[in-house]
């Protein structure tokens, strides 16, 4: 494996590490619901700050239930996901595109300077 | 770092409104400018947007025991400055709001503020002050990338913090309750931000030299051997 790659994997599985480890260790045991939404949270300290206060407007659509949310939240990191590995896929092919090209004309002015000294042989 | 629609009382939604406007309109006349003059940009930057549209959906659990999720805007800050950021970050966010009653209209200032202006600067700043105190390329990612999100929870906290100050304590009290909540709980997500944010700029590294130049995020050397005009220095970690 190439250097290159070995750090890159590093760096996902640090990542991953971070995500896991609150969950290994149990960090959310204390909690009556744990690992609800920070912003979830904020709405339940306003209101207890201030209890009276009621949202002034809803949203104009709400995802029907869980799933369909979910469903929403998946379909945003794909569409991230997809363009992302468009570009990377693209420019890796024109790279390798490039190179071809660049190595098919090395070829072909190798061939006909080896064409060359052999007409000049004859 | 979303505030949810109506939680924010009528003149803090207006005048977090107000404040971010001119920002946004300022990056849209950066972002098609960009566009115009140089069209082969347009590819990064859709992976721009489209790394904070992965980010903000990638709900993660972090050492508090409760979830939230980085913003992604370091990176395409770094790429093309705030202000293109700005508008990236508010697509994201308006998709967020329409479609996923994630965040709100009423509250798209205050959040947009948040995670598509104060974001993108800060990390940018901090960025640009690691790259001329000579820092290496990646080190000045990582810690632009986790100071564009963490930074954006603060603002947060502060806005809530404004608008709900504590019956006792006041605003202070109140910082400290919602600091905690989104603040403490960022820090290692933040980290993966920074982490994230190396490994796209790592690949960009070794896949859009030319770009990454023409950008000024790598530095061209001077002709270091003749005739290859795409030298450039790579960078370390």
């Amino acid at each position: 494996m190439k250097k290159n790659t070995k750090i890159n994997l590093v760096l996902l599985f640090l990542v991953a590490a971070l995500a896991v480890l609150p969950l290994a260790l149990g960090l959310g045991d204390h909690k009556k619901e744990p690992f609800t939404g920070s912003d979830a949270e904020a709405e339940t300290a306003i209101t207890e700050l201030k209890p009276d206060y009621k949202p002034w407007f809803s949203p104009l659509y709400e995802p029907p239930s869980g799933e369909i949310e979910s469903a929403l939240f998946a379909l945003q990191a794909a569409l991230g996901a997809g363009v992302l590995a468009y570009y990377f896929g693209l420019r890796r092919g024109r790279r390798q595109g490039e190179q071809r090209a660049l190595e098919r004309a090395a070829d072909s002015t190798l061939t006909g300077a080896a064409g060359k000294s052999a007409a000049e042989r004859d | 770092m979303h505030i949810a629609e109506g939680f924010l009382p009528p003149a803090h939604a207006v005048a977090w409104g107000v404040a971010s406007a001119p920002f946004v309109v300022h990056g849209v006349r950066s972002l098609t400018r960009e566009v115009r003059e140089h069209p082969e940009s347009t590819l990064l930057l859709g992976a721009s947007g489209a790394f904070t549209f992965v980010l903000s959906a990638l709900k993660l659990p972090s050492v508090t025991g409760s979830c939230s999720h980085p913003t992604g805007t370091g990176l395409g800050a770094i790429l093309f400055r705030p202000p293109i950021m700005a508008v990236l970050g508010t697509i994201t966010l308006l998709f967020q709001a329409l479609l996923l009653a994630h965040g709100g209209l009423t509250t798209l200032g205050a959040n947009v503020f948040s995670m598509a202006i104060v974001g993108p600067w800060a990390g940018y700043a901090v960025y640009k002050l690691l790259r001329r105190s000579n820092a290496p390329l990646m080190v000045a990612v990582f810690f632009g990338a986790f100071v564009a999100d963490l930074s954006t929870y603060c603002v947060t906290s502060v806005q809530l913090a404004l608008a709900f100050p504590d019956p006792g304590s006041g605003f202070l009290g109140a910082l400290g309750k919602f600091g905690s909540i989104f603040a403490v709980t960022q820090i290692p997500l933040a980290v993966s931000e920074g982490l994230l944010t190396v490994l796209v700029m790592r690949l960009l590294v070794q896949s859009s030299k030319g770009e990454l130049t023409r950008l000024g995020v790598l530095v061209a050397r001077k002709q270091a051997r003749t005739g290859t005009g795409t030298e450039t220095e790579v960078a370390a970690r």
